[in-house]
């Protein structure tokens, strides 16, 4: 997520589940942890429940859910409001620096002296912004750079301030190592005292000011009284001796604004001094077994595995020297770009990748546009896709204004779907709501439909990189059934027909397909199985760790040790850099199951290189040492029978950093070691800069490159909202992705057809689209019907009795359901109106033992401008009784 | 003897997810489902988020969810949740009551039915004071919680506690459970939560619960009897007629156990399908 | 409470008279019998218990498989995994309904253009070959090697104009969707297999 990949580096959760057993406080905020991760809550709750000093749990939430039941402090919040409620805080924060500052240097104490040193070194705070930048503050809501015509910001405007650039370094590169040198480039300008008006914290300090508790109360609907208690909290409970986290989910993601509520988020952690240590930290909870792998090892357009960007023709990739050149950043662990690319052409085209063709770079797709879900299905729906395969997926319940997509997928010629149970997408052509209408008509559906039975789980071999990045293997425990077959085998296997039905072929586009490394069955390996022919996952694993390249001996060569093994040179295959070390000495280290009650470093495998907390050096101080609460947790918790004095520091007599964790540090990297204005990767930064992946070395609070809608979170309403922006005159976020295609209405804003604001959301007892729960008769029974769930305010407007029907209604579409007449919904009383929240969760189609209406009929195809994810948390509706 | 084993719940970090029910309904192999034929599934029952509404011969434990209105401090709604199940009473009414002796006390002190000596007579669904106690239409036996006695004999914790992802259901001997009982209602006094105290610690309920509970209201606000009507027959007599008994049923009973035990547990579904009927098939 | 004679406790009175009297003796052996005898039928006696990770949400919660005699007859919580020391969620606990059940689809169902009805009869080899020409007819049909700058919306650059087309090798008529409940070595196979035939349209649920 560029929400955490911009501000730390990285875009993985900071931190893991069993660590907020260490937190003084834990907001939860953009999730219902308690319904949608109730074992990760189980740590929360050991938190909660301690004696003494037990942890602060805050809920902030549109909803009284689960969660909200067990929080010490409830906080409603107007759904798409949340930039508002987290500016207020980060204003709060930066009023208490402020205080720190006025001081005189002699009154300071050690918690003053803490935050101080936490924000000027470990975050970019004192980098001095270019003149070219201008605050949403001075330029009406939106930044400078904006170009309206385009609906795009130059985000040029928005850099450090720097010395030019040498002359020198623009010569003409000639090898990739020459490449990365030339593109250092000088450091960003400086002011530790914090005064320059175009520093990082002066420029934060303007754009929230305006962000206040009575804002809150106006724009949220949240008492201010419970903001205070909020801000109180947090503040209190972050410092050298204490530290809160922040778990967030898809109730930020899934807003027009979403990347910029986690950004808000990032920035509050930074200034409380929380990131990188335990107890602290940003616990993005994810939906899917395996979101996070199928992110790190992307089955996404524009990411190769490794986070490295799909070459596209939009950019200068022209050759491997031009993409490498646009692509490495000089100054961070990035530096070693060249080193993951070449690795992983040499991992897919092996012998045919070589120096002289520049690894076979020619062979991969270039991208010319963006290629997401909801463009596929809007380049679908015109029918401009002829075949389409839907794996594990179901988009015609899940996927957003599912009536759009479900007729798009009649336009295919060919559908392969493989899954465990029948879904909606199998059968949109038979059972969907459009051929029950008439509007689609089975005969007339040419697409040729393929429903292929996968394996469970426990049938097969492999592993899932969980919420906090710890990938851990499963075995396989029993063959499927009949056709049944694991997910590898389909992919596999369909390669190995195609590179048959390729193997004559005299053209150069064929090649890729022909020289693929392809070797995974191994039918020795599978005596004890039915399935002779299914391939090894654990070789796989072991090409997405890295291996010594032999010539002519795929997959032969020894497993790599850790990334620092790997080479731009052709002689090492490596298909996922971040991965390496997971099949280090030949073994499967994410099947190591040694746990302990804490970081569990011998189970499984975490990327990167084993690190369960990222960014660990910022748990000691600038010169190494501990700060109070990490040795305090050190002694609690002893390795070995030794206790150690921190969790992650300096041991000054082994010349080497030490610690609980692996520490996210060069290991012999001194806490003193100055900066090198002209050193490649990590010699750029200093000794106490705890985010190697930034050029910098610091945590961002402010971006200056990597967003396309601004380098600090504003607040936009929803793109559909029953309320104008009271913050800005901007209504909502200027670049929004918009489909304005037929079958995708939007309301305007403040529409009296549609003036309720409509969430969707899960349950704790369904999963997703319900492929995996609603054809479970014990998950079933426990949520057996779709509802709607509405404050009694709202239901006694329209007339609604609880189990009464109801009909939701947007321009999208029209479903029923029965009313949920509750009390923990509540209508949001703002400054000009109350506007009532309506509450949907999204399990529900046509298959399975329970069945009922498809929630995404209503939603729209709306996305983020950075990462296109749509608004599903926020959308406008009627309701009425039906 | 191994010590007197049960469950402490503590309600107060029960999140009603309902993975005990889940987990009760797998161990057990119980179906889902709902009414005598158990062919559909319950409607939305509208009761928050309870849609299994009680107990049942298939549901031995039951997530209940009590949305209270408040009119002070911030919040409009508080929402408790607790997992309720058998309490395998120290007085067990329903084990007093059992004429043929199918009711029995373990070595864990857990109150069990022996399904081969029920014969369904009903008495101990109406003696039990806290609706635990069903009757299987399809197999005539009386069904409840058994405390995973079959876990219990093989060092296992009862499943439902197992699966508790926040420790609110929590298994252990009586005396550790009420010791951590006592500190918990301690500590949440001093974090201001008054109303804390437990229920059917002492013996004050029915000589004792082997099953207690933490509660912050009134036990009939969970749909708990502050004072469940004890046993009509004393002590003595009851396990004096326990005894006998079982004495004159042992024989019959160990005949009838031959006779079905030679099913087993998975094919549970298979014989309370009705006679006639595909379209009463139950949902497994 | 009802005191019993003695002034001991029902639960004390139980215990103490199962030791010492013979009716206690009579009584409570032969009920606990009856109780040990249903134990047989343990459902996890003498079965392998595999190590597995649950499919549902993404907190990675442990899980233990029991197997026997090549059948699945228990899914329950790993005690040893640090992550969830046990426990589960519903859906977690229900893992083994998922696997196990009747109404799992385990054959290919297969519907020709233009059908009413599924066809149930396809083969799994018959449907692999079919779909391996169908995914080569369809990327033969719609290769492209290169595009020029203006289908692009690129400006020309200044150079000769036999370089003003760029290479992109893709074809934009096929499109994967789906991962993320999939395997981290399923992801690994399926992003290379379609990049190796040039497919760009490669999504999963990070997005949803």
């Amino acid at each position: 997520m560029p929400g955490l990949g911009t501000s730390y580096g990285r875009g993985g959760a900071t931190t893991f589940a069993a660590d907020l057993q260490h937190s003084d406080a834990i907001l939860i905020m953009g999730s219902n942890m308690a319904e949608c991760h109730p074992v990760a809550f189980r740590w929360v709750m050991k938190a909660k429940a301690r004696d003494p000093n037990p942890c602060k749990l805050i809920h902030a939430d549109p909803r009284f859910t689960r969660t909200s039941a067990m929080a010490n402090t409830y906080a409603p919040v107007r759904a798409g409001s949340d930039i508002v409620f987290l500016g207020a805080l980060i204003h709060h924060m930066v009023d208490q620096y402020e205080r720190i500052l006025a001081k005189p240097e002699a009154e300071r104490d050690a918690r003053d002296k803490f935050f101080l040193d936490y924000l000027i070194h470990y975050t970019n705070s004192a980098s001095i912004i270019t003149e070219d930048f201008r605050d949403t503050e001075d330029n009406d809501g939106v930044f400078s750079g904006f170009q309206p015509a385009q609906r795009r910001y130059d985000a040029s405007k928005w850099r450090y301030e720097t010395d030019p650039r040498d002359a020198a370094s623009a010569a003409a590169p000639e090898t990739f190592t020459t490449a990365v040198v030339s593109l250092v480039g000088p450091p960003a300008h400086q002011d530790p005292t914090l005064t320059h008006e175009r520093c990082v914290f002066r420029i934060l300090k303007k754009h929230f000011q305006r962000y206040t508790a009575q804002m809150v109360e106006e724009v949220c609907g949240t008492a201010q009284s419970t903001f205070q208690e909020v801000a109180h909290t947090l503040w209190s409970n972050s410092g050298p001796d204490r530290t809160s986290a922040i778990c967030y989910a898809v109730g930020w993601t899934q807003h027009t604004t979403g990347v910029q509520m986690i950004r808000a988020a990032a920035v509050l952690q930074l200034l409380l001094g929380n990131i990188g240590r335990p107890g602290g930290g940003i616990l993005a909870l994810r939906g899917h077994a395996t979101i996070q792998g199928s992110t790190d090892i992307a089955t996404l357009y524009n990411l190769h595995p490794g986070y490295l960007n799909t070459p596209s023709a939009l950019k200068r990739h022209d050759t491997l020297l031009d993409y490498i050149r646009a692509e490495t950043s000089a100054t961070s662990y990035w530096s070693n770009f060249p080193k993951f690319i070449v690795s992983q052409l040499k991992a897919w085209f092996g012998d045919a990748a070589t120096a002289a063709n520049s690894y076979a770079y020619d062979f991969l797709p270039k991208i010319v546009g963006d290629h997401s879900h909801m463009p596929m299905m809007v380049a679908m729906a015109r029918g401009d896709m002829d075949g389409f395969f839907a794996m594990g997926q179901n988009p015609a319940v899940g996927g957003q204004n599912a009536g759009f997509q479900r007729k798009a997928l009649a336009k295919l010629k060919w559908l392969v779907v493989r899954d465990l149970y029948e879904t909606e997408t199998a059968s949109f052509w038979k059972d969907s709501p459009e051929v029950q209408s008439g509007e689609l008509v089975p005969r007339e559906i040419q697409t040729e439909v393929f429903f292929l039975p996968a394996a469970a789980v426990a049938e097969m071999d492999g592993s899932f990189t969980n919420t906090q990045r710890l990938v851990q293997w499963h075995e396989k425990a029993v063959d499927p059934p009949e056709d049944a077959r694991s997910d590898i085998w389909f992919t596999v296997h369909l390669g190995r027909r195609l590179k048959e039905l390729y193997r004559e072929s005299p053209l150069e586009r064929d090649r890729p397909i022909q020289s693929l490394v392809w070797i995974y069955v191994n039918e020795a390996a599978n005596r004890e199985w039915r399935i002779k022919d299914e391939p090894s996952a654990e070789l796989i694993l072991k090409e997405i760790n890295g291996y010594t390249w032999t010539p002519g001996r795929p997959l032969e060569g020894a497993p790599a040790a850790s990334f620092a093994d790997l080479k731009d040179d052709g002689t090492t295959a490596c298909g996922a850099w971040i991965y390496t070390g997971i099949y280090a000495g030949g073994r499967n280290q994410a099947a190591n199951r040694r746990g302990d009650d804490w970081v569990s470093l011998g189970w499984g495998f975490s990327w990167p290189a084993n690190r369960r907390l990222m960014y660990n050096r910022a748990s000691a101080d600038l010169a190494g040492n501990p700060w109070p609460k990490e040795a305090r947790l050190a002694r609690e918790h002893p390795r070995a029978g030794r206790a150690l004095p921190g969790f992650v520091y300096w041991d000054a007599a082994q010349n080497r950093w030490m610690g609980l964790d692996v520490p996210d540090f060069p290991p012999t990297k001194r806490p003193s070691a100055p900066a090198q204005p002209r050193g490649v990767g990590l010699d750029y930064h200093d000794g106490a800069s705890p985010f190697i992946m930034k050029g910098d070395g610091k945590g961002w609070l402010y971006v200056p490159a990597g967003l396309v809608d601004g380098p600090l979170p504003t607040h936009y309403e929803p793109y559909e909202s029953p309320v104008q922006n009271t913050v800005y005159r901007q209504q909502n976020n200027p670049v929004t992705i918009l489909y304005n295609v037929p079958g995708n209405p939007y309301a305007p804003v403040g529409s009296r057809e549609f003036p309720h604001v409509l969430s969707t959301y899960r349950l704790t007892e369904h999963h997703l689209s319900g492929t995996m729960s609603r054809w479970l008769p014990w998950l079933a029974e426990l949520q057996p019907e779709l509802f709607c769930e509405l404050s009694p305010e709202h239901a006694g407007e329209i007339g609604v009795e609880n189990t009464g029907w109801v009909v939701i209604s947007t321009p999208r579409g029209s479903i029923r359901a029965k009313a949920l007449v509750t009390r923990r919904i509540q209508p949001f009383r703002l400054r000009e109106r109350t506007v009532h929240h309506v509450g949907l969760p999204w399990h529900w189609g046509y298959k399975g033992v329970s069945t009922g209406d498809v929630v995404n009929n209503l939603s729209a195809l709306v996305g983020d401008p950075n990462v296109n994810i749509h608004e599903a948390k926020v959308f406008v509706c009627d309701v009425r009784k039906g | 003897m191994p010590e007197p084993k049960g469950f402490f719940t503590d309600t107060t970090v029960c999140i009603g997810c309902k993975a005990c029910q889940v987990a009760c309904h797998q161990w057990n192999d119980l179906p889902a489902g709902h009414g005598r034929s158990r062919s559909e599934l319950p409607v939305l029952s509208g009761n928050s988020y309870d849609n299994t509404g009680s107990f049942s011969d298939v549901n031995w434990r039951h997530v209940k969810f009590i949305e209270q209105p408040l009119t002070q401090g911030p919040n409009r709604v508080a929402w408790l949740m607790m997992s309720d199940v058998c309490k395998h009473c120290v007085n067990a009414p329903c084990l007093e009551v059992c004429p043929t002796g199918a009711i029995l006390r373990t070595e864990f002190d857990s109150v069990f039915i022996s399904e081969p000596a029920c014969n369904g007579c009903r008495d101990c669904v109406s003696a039990c004071p806290f609706g635990v106690i069903h009757m299987s239409e399809s197999r005539g036996v009386a069904q409840k919680c058994t405390l995973c006695y079959d876990r219990l004999k093989n060092e296992m914790v009862p499943a439902c506690a197992q699966a508790c992802p926040t420790n609110s259901i929590q298994f252990d001997t009586i005396a550790n459970l009420k010791r951590r009982a006592e500190q918990r209602v301690s500590q949440l006094h001093r974090e201001g939560v008054r109303a804390a105290h437990l229920y059917g610690a002492d013996d004050k309920v029915l000589g004792g619960l082997n099953s207690f509970y933490l509660l912050v209201d009134k036990p009939e606000v969970y749909g708990l009897p502050s004072n469940p009507k004890v046993p009509s027959r004393s002590v003595v007599q009851s396990s004096f007629w326990g005894i006998m008994t079982a004495i004159m049923t042992g024989l019959g009973m160990l005949f009838a156990f031959r006779s079905r035990t030679t099913r087993s547990p998975l094919d549970r579904a298979e014989t309370q399908k009705p006679a006639a009927g595909a379209k009463e098939r139950p949902i497994t | 409470m009802i005191p019993s004679p003695s002034g001991l406790s029902r639960r004390d009175f139980l215990r103490t008279s199962a030791g010492f009297s013979l009716g206690g003796l009579l009584g409570l052996g032969l009920d606990l019998r009856a109780a040990q005898e249903e134990t047989r039928r343990f459902r996890i006696a003498g079965v392998k218990e595999v190590p597995s990770v649950c499919p549902y949400c993404a907190v990675g919660c442990g899980q233990l498989v029991a197997v026997r005699d090549g059948r699945i007859i228990n899914i329950e919580g790993n005690p040893e995994s640090p992550i969830s020391q046990g426990t589960l969620c519903p859906k977690g606990a229900a893992t083994y309904q998922l696997a196990v059940n009747p109404l799992r689809l385990t054959k290919v169902w297969y519907r020709a253009p233009g059908a009413t009805e599924w066809d149930k009869t396809k083969t799994l080899d018959w449907a692999m070959d079919r779909i391996a020409r169908l995914v080569k007819e369809t990327r033969d049909e719609s290769f492209v090697e290169t595009r020029s700058y203006e289908e692009l919306g690129l400006p020309l650059p200044s150079v000769s104009a036999q370089q003003a087309r760029k290479r992109v090798n893709h074809t934009l008529r096929i499109g994967s969707l789906g991962g993320a409940t999939m395997d981290n070595e399923w992801n690994y196979v399926q992003c290379k297999l379609m990049r190796a035939l040039g497919v760009v349209f490669i999504e999963n649920q990070a997005r949803i």
